[in-house]
């Protein structure tokens, strides 16, 4: 016999509460929906004064240690605010700055940590660039590469989905050097003309961009190497899972109320519509789908350091959270009728974010064929 | 070891010591599934047996028959069974509605005549609730019960009684008031003798051919009126919170393992045995992935389970864990029995009875009885419409 004993912790602090208590109030006053279209054509794809406030608030901080100016806490508190984020469709650098900060934490040396920890913690952006044409989302096998020449070390190939490079100070770079997946910390200020170019992404919310790496140079110390580099990217993907399954459930749970509140207006043939049965039944099948993911969400966010249960918690999480939004978008759009077919209706916002959640860092059948390895 | 481990210990060397021969007949995998005389003898055998090794109704108070213990003896107790998958505690009813209600409502006389017996599994309790014409709708309850001097005299049917053939007493659920201002308030509780004249029980012939419900007939059945639990009118109210310990929300149930408990870890063993083109099935990448959604579905609600206890992460619908749960856990169990069956290959179409049926025929026949639980107590549908009314705020149909 091995069955597979899974742990069933679901952990929260009453500091987790109250976090996840301001964050709600704080997104649902500050970005409305009338907003989040506003930001829409943006160049950078949010308001610069509400990145100030959330930095003031210590959110950028809040996953840093205290000894490098953060506030010590950790990703688990980090989620309280990626879920209100995604119930709101808001857009920032958020969750790609904290992608980097767990990279330096798990693999950046004193010197890296020391340099680019505390700028982060006061509001600082950072990017990762980790995947590339391919669209392959094992981060272990990059093709984009270093050669050595001398002290110097001269970068080629193409990164795909560097979120926010464009105002990021820092991208973090994979890249296979000398036969081994590495690390780049990449200042943007190097950067040559035309390196960055802007993705066209399914969801325009967001702000993603191409780098082109040939011929830029970088040297020893912007690199994080070997094991180092190993535990950076396992990082950097555990980050991922878990703040993309966060802004899933969160957004679940916004387009879920855009669907019960039109279901108890729109009239046809007569009664609402809400009260048919072909259109409540998926209805509830959405929320089954949101409980179950916020289970695994607060689950997974309590067992992040637990080497036994980590994996599979994050990989359960975001193969159920991203399908359970993806479900709920694509109803909302059948349930809103003819109208849900235009630019106009809100739920084409959430889907098309579901659907940038599905296929950031492996979707659920990638996560399941994993899962299957590691259960059985 | 402290002394809850030494504890557990002793509870499993008597389990494994005492746990009865298998039987040469396949056992039912819940109280509901009970439908011959060889299954309900064994199982009572095995319950009285448990009882009498003082691993029944151990926090019960001692005075009715109990073991006056904390509830903690019994948790360990009721884990270990599940775990070692003995047989089942057939007197479910007893123990674990009619008991506690007794215990937390009743009378001393009705305490001091009833407990111990439920314990012992003497006397097997039924719950006649469910009417043929009102399945769903509890509330509308048609069965009459008419004050006759020291007796009401019942006239009425009720259905889907589990166990209608060996109780000795029903739970019933009676209309006393035909006038009164609502069908609820009409509504009266009675611990019913069934063994008076005027009672017929007719079984039921199940979908899997077996015999597991009844159909309880009244016609002039005498019962004392000493049988009214509290008074007249209170019904309903006595009936809601029958359905909280039956449910398991408010706890004091006797304990002890009340059905075969089946997992997706159960299914992942079955398919290390089944066979996919020489291959064990549990290499096919097909069925790996098909395990790996059923294993995220079940740790998903057992996760909901472990979330429903931290208040701030259910604060924005309080009651939806809870009230989607049958609909979730019995939807999955029926799909997984599904999945089980098609792990046989050709076996799958075997059945109970035959020689080559892969583990006795179980999983077909849970698979059929699965839908005890998807339609008795509230079919999915309805359920479903109960969910979304009651936790989404949509308009009634």
């Amino acid at each position: 016999m091995n069955k597979p004993q899974l742990s069933l912790a679901v952990d929260f602090s009453d500091e987790q509460a109250m976090l996840l208590d301001t964050a709600t109030e704080f997104f649902r006053d500050k970005s409305p929906i009338t907003y989040v279209r506003e930001q829409l054509t943006t160049e950078i794809g949010f308001e610069q004064s509400l990145w100030r406030e959330m930095v003031a608030l210590g959110w950028l901080g809040l996953a840093v240690p205290e000894s490098y100016g953060g506030s010590g806490l950790g990703l688990a508190e980090a989620v309280t605010l990626a879920e209100p984020i995604g119930r709101c469709l808001f857009n920032s650098p958020f969750q790609s700055c904290q992608m980097a900060v767990q990279a330096l934490l798990a693999g950046g040396n004193e010197q890296q940590r020391g340099r680019w920890l505390p700028r982060l913690a006061e509001g600082s952006i950072a990017s990762v660039a980790v995947i590339e044409r391919a669209g392959d989302w094992s981060l272990l096998r990059p093709e984009c590469n270093g050669i050595r020449e001398g002290e110097r070390i001269v970068l080629s190939g193409v990164k795909t989905f560097a979120v926010d490079a464009r105002v990021a100070e820092l991208i973090i770079v994979s890249i296979d050097f000398e036969g081994a997946p590495a690390l780049v910390l990449l200042e943007n200020a190097v950067l040559p003309e035309g390196a960055l170019t802007r993705e066209v992404v399914i969801d325009e919310t967001r702000r993603s961009f191409r780098l082109d790496l040939d011929g830029i140079e970088v040297i020893d110390t912007d690199l994080i190497l070997s094991h180092a580099a190993l535990a950076a990217l396992t990082a950097i993907r555990d980050t991922a899972l878990l703040l993309i399954t966060a802004e899933a459930c969160g957004g679940t749970a916004g387009v879920l109320d855009i669907v019960v509140a039109y279901l108890n207006t729109r009239t046809q043939f007569g009664r609402k519509i809400g009260g048919y049965q072909a259109l409540k039944h998926p209805t509830v099948d959405i929320l089954i789908g949101l409980e179950r993911a916020r289970s695994h969400l607060y689950h997974a966010a309590s067992v992040l350091g637990d080497t036994q249960h980590a994996e599979v918690a994050l990989r359960m999480a975001k193969a159920h959270g991203s399908d359970a939004f993806a479900y709920a978008g694509d109803r909302a759009i059948q349930f809103h009728g003819a109208f849900g077919f235009t630019y106009e209706c809100d739920a084409q916002l959430f889907l098309r974010r579901a659907l940038w959640c599905q296929y950031q860092f492996g979707d659920a059948l990638h996560h399941r064929k994993h899962l299957a390895g590691l259960l059985f | 070891m402290n002394e809850l481990d030494e504890f557990r210990a002793e509870v499993v060397a008597w389990l494994t010591e005492n746990r009865p021969p298998e039987p040469d007949f396949l056992l039912p995998e819940s109280f509901m599934e009970v439908g011959s005389d060889s299954q309900f003898h064994y199982l009572r055998d095995w319950q009285q047996q448990v009882y009498e090794a003082g691993y029944l109704g151990m926090a019960w108070p001692k005075e009715y028959g109990g073991g006056g213990r904390e509830q903690v003896y019994q948790d360990i107790v009721t884990a270990e069974m599940a775990r070692l998958n003995v047989p089942f505690m057939t007197n479910t009813i007893g123990l674990n509605w009619a008991g506690p209600l007794i215990l937390a409502i009743g009378t001393e006389d009705e305490k001091q005549r009833y407990i111990q017996k439920i314990l012992s599994a003497e006397e097997i309790w039924c719950q006649g609730f469910s009417e043929p014409d009102n399945g769903s709708d509890l509330g509308n309850a048609q069965t009459k019960a008419v004050r006759d001097g020291d007796e009401y005299v019942i006239n009425g049917s009720k259905i889907w009684t589990s166990l209608g053939s060996y109780a000795k007493h029903m739970i019933l659920l009676a209309r006393t008031d035909f006038a009164a201002e609502n069908k609820y308030a009409g509504l009266s509780y009675f611990l019913a003798p069934m063994d008076v004249p005027g009672v017929r029980v007719q079984p039921i012939q199940k979908l899997t051919g077996e015999y597991g419900f009844t159909q309880t007939f009244f016609e002039d059945a005498r019962i004392p009126a000493s049988c009214l639990m509290g008074t007249e009118g209170q019904g309903w109210q006595i009936a809601m919170s029958t359905l909280t310990f039956e449910r398991g929300a408010a706890g004091g149930q006797a304990g002890g393992l009340s059905m075969v408990v089946v997992g997706v870890a159960d299914v992942v063993e079955l398919a290390r045995h089944a066979m996919r083109d020489g291959q064990p099935a549990i290499e096919d990448p097909h069925i790996r992935d098909e395990l790996v959604k059923f294993l995220i579905e079940e740790q998903g609600d057992r996760l909901c389970e472990s979330r429903s206890r931290v208040t701030a992460l259910c604060s924005e619908r309080p009651g939806s864990i809870a009230l989607s749960g049958k609909l979730r856990g019995t939807e999955l169990r029926r799909r997984l029995c599904q999945f089980a069956i098609s792990l046989q290959g050709a076996n799958g179409a075997l059945w109970v009875g035959d020689r080559d049926a892969v583990a006795g025929g179980k999983w077909q026949r849970s698979y059929l009885n699965a839908f005890s639980a998807t339609i008795g107590g509230g079919t999915s549908q309805v359920q479903a419409n109960i969910v979304g009314e009651r936790v989404l705020g949509l308009p009634k149909g």
